[in-house]
């Protein structure tokens, strides 16, 4: 019976064509079955609304309203916004800060775990500070560094008088203060980075650095911090691009009317204080797009300048 | 962040290299880290410090190293514990603070987002390491190219979607763009899945069982301990994620869909005139700390070991 049947199959059944076989084989159907629910988040959520917000740039949109097609005006606005230029002034500052301190914290932190101790409670409490949230952790410096209530400015009252007092969250400082919080929070996060980085650099060239009589700068100029340079530039890639996109902290201490005489207004506040405030979704994407392009052009010179793919070891 | 994360949990290798810096140099570094642990000590010491105090002692006391007057005023506060009017007279805020109901919504967030994310990321990481289907480059490509791409164009289209869906101001709208999971967990899952020992796959193909047995039998538990210890730094960053959750659950102002994150932002923002409620801040993130913490007493050195730089490979 069976054999009959398969003897009328291959009679009068053309075998399936190869693509089918391929397209039908048990790995395709379970590949396609495992990868529907990820790829149609990816594609949902990801892949299309950075399509649509591009989109949204060129028009009038509002929250309930896909508003008209209105060419390149957005960006002939943008040109002229003042608080966008202001916004990136203010971003461009706080990277500025933020990039150098938190970088050279977080490398000199590895290298001298690395150096000092095996410890891993050493490295659980350099880790600590990401256990809490940027939007806390900010919270948390604007009490230590308040006028009033603040243990520094109350200690410097106390010492040298209300003269000596600093006003970290004024307007002259709020920015450079808003990277100190963002480097305390992920110094030590990035210095794990670099921490396992160092771990992959071979004794052997330490030994033998060491005999031909090279000092600890020397060893750390020549051979350390060449041999870290892909973790270093995934480090800066990351922390660069994140750097711009600055919110939470800003959020704290700005609130919805902008801080201090406006002096952490960065460039995500004002691209949600536009959307969410005004409901300019139109103008809101044309500002994001602008954010979107200097975030392509880090993470594309970090990544062609400096080669980050490739390593120095083997 | 989170992206960084890593995947096998590794044994940090044995330091070998001997100091060669004299006793000077020795000193001169341990006081270096000493005084960075301090740094990083000494604010969270300060959290404690004010969460058990009160807003009028802290005026008269910006150095004192201890609580001031110390009291679970704060705590009663911002669980809602006590009456409204009572409240203000504490120096704290003017609105009926609910952290308990916070506490349940960050709760169900995370877990969902952590858990369906794993799901849907493993099937899908597994797909890519170990099945041959047309289309695997292709679509691969698409995974790579969210990973590199930045995400400051995604939050406005997605906020009018889930408004369009009428999802918006829910728990639900929150949960959406994670629930399927995300480029660089399908990513750094599909690492781990390609170090796994290929005979054991084999061997299970030799018994019988398709791909599916040997993917959630065999894969999948063999696989846990990595697993587990990327789901920590995943839930970490999930349970701390502020914006997403900001927008889409109604800026705080809608109690149901308000996580901690956004308790604490909203509470912050209603107290622009005077002095703010400090005590009652720091109560709240201490409770929201609290689970993070603990979770690290437990996983922490599982969690830190794994923290390394994988590449894009």
């Amino acid at each position: 019976m069976n054999i009959q049947r398969q003897a009328f199959r291959s009679a009068y059944i053309p075998p399936r064509p190869a693509w089918v076989k391929r397209w039908l084989s048990e790995d395709a159907l379970v590949a396609y079955l495992f990868i529907i629910p990820s790829l149609f988040g990816l594609i949902v959520f990801v892949l299309w609304p950075t399509i649509k917000g591009f989109s949204l740039s060129f028009t009038s949109a509002s929250l309930t309203k896909p508003g008209t097609f209105v060419g390149l005006a957005n960006y002939a606005t943008l040109l002229h916004d003042k608080q966008f230029w202001n916004s990136m002034l203010i971003t461009t500052k706080y990277v500025l800060f933020n990039i150098p301190l938190q970088t050279v914290i977080a490398i000199g932190l590895a290298v001298l775990i690395s150096r000092l101790t095996k410890s891993t409670f050493v490295r659980l409490i350099i880790f600590l500070p990401y256990l809490f949230p940027m939007l806390m952790v900010t919270i948390i410096w604007m009490s230590i560094l308040d006028y009033l209530t603040g243990p520094i400015d109350g200690l410097l009252k106390l010492w040298w008088g209300p003269g000596a007092m600093v006003g970290f969250l004024n307007v002259k400082n709020v920015i450079a203060s808003l990277a100190w919080i963002n480097t305390w929070r992920h110094a030590g996060y990035n210095a794990l980075l670099f921490f396992a980085g160092l771990q992959g650099i071979p004794n052997e060239l330490y030994e033998s650095a060491a005999i031909d009589g090279a000092n600890e700068w020397q060893i750390f100029r020549r051979i350390t911090f060449p041999l870290l340079r892909p973790v270093t530039i995934f480090v800066l890639v990351t922390s660069l691009v994140g750097s711009f996109q600055v919110f939470d902290s800003a959020m704290v201490i700005a609130t919805p009317t902008g801080g201090p005489g406006g002096a952490s207004r960065v460039i995500y506040w004002y691209i949600t204080s536009l959307a969410f405030n005004q409901f300019k979704m139109g103008y809101a994407s044309t500002v994001a797009v602008a954010l979107f392009v200097v975030s392509m052009l880090i993470a594309w010179v970090n990544l062609h300048y400096f080669r980050a793919g490739s390593s120095d070891i083997g | 962040m989170g992206t960084n994360s890593l995947i096998t949990p590794r044994r940090t290798r044995e330091i070998k290299r001997k100091i060669n810096w004299g006793k000077s140099g020795r000193i001169l570094a341990w006081s270096i880290l000493i005084l960075w642990i301090a740094i990083t000590i000494l604010p969270l010491w300060w959290v404690i410090r004010m969460a058990f105090s009160t807003t009028k002692d802290l005026l008269g006391n910006p150095s004192s190293l201890l609580p001031v007057n110390f009291t679970f005023d704060a705590f009663k506060r911002v669980l809602g514990l006590v009456d409204v009017n009572e409240t203000v007279i504490q120096g704290g805020f003017s609105q009926k603070l609910n952290f308990m109901l916070y506490f349940r919504n960050t709760f169900i967030v995370t877990t969902t987002i952590v858990f369906a994310g794993l799901v849907f990321n493993s099937m899908a990481a597994y797909a890519f390491a170990r099945l041959k289907f047309p289309g695997r480059n292709i679509l691969f490509g698409l995974y790579i190219g969210a990973l590199i791409m930045p995400t400051v164009l995604n939050l406005i289209p997605n906020f009018i979607l889930i408004n369009r869906l009428h999802i918006n101001n829910t728990l639900i709208g929150i949960i959406a763009p994670g629930f399927f999971g995300n480029a660089f967990g399908v990513f750094f899952l599909r690492q781990i899945f390609l170090s796994f020992n290929k005979e054991l796959e084999e061997a299970g193909k030799l018994d019988g069982a398709n791909r599916i047995r040997i993917f959630a039998g065999i894969v999948l538990p063999n696989t846990l301990p990595s697993l587990v210890t990327m789901s920590i730094l995943a839930y970490v960053g999930a349970w701390n994620e502020f914006q997403w959750a900001y927008f889409a659950g109604g800026q705080g102002a809608v109690e149901q869909a308000t996580v901690m994150t956004v308790a604490l932002a909203h509470f912050r923002a209603q107290q622009q005139g005077g002095v703010p409620d400090f005590p009652g801040m720091m109560a709240g993130t201490l409770i929201s700390a609290i689970p993070m913490l603990i979770a690290f007493f437990f996983f922490g050195r599982r969690a830190i070991d794994s923290i390394r730089f994988t590449g894009y490979r």
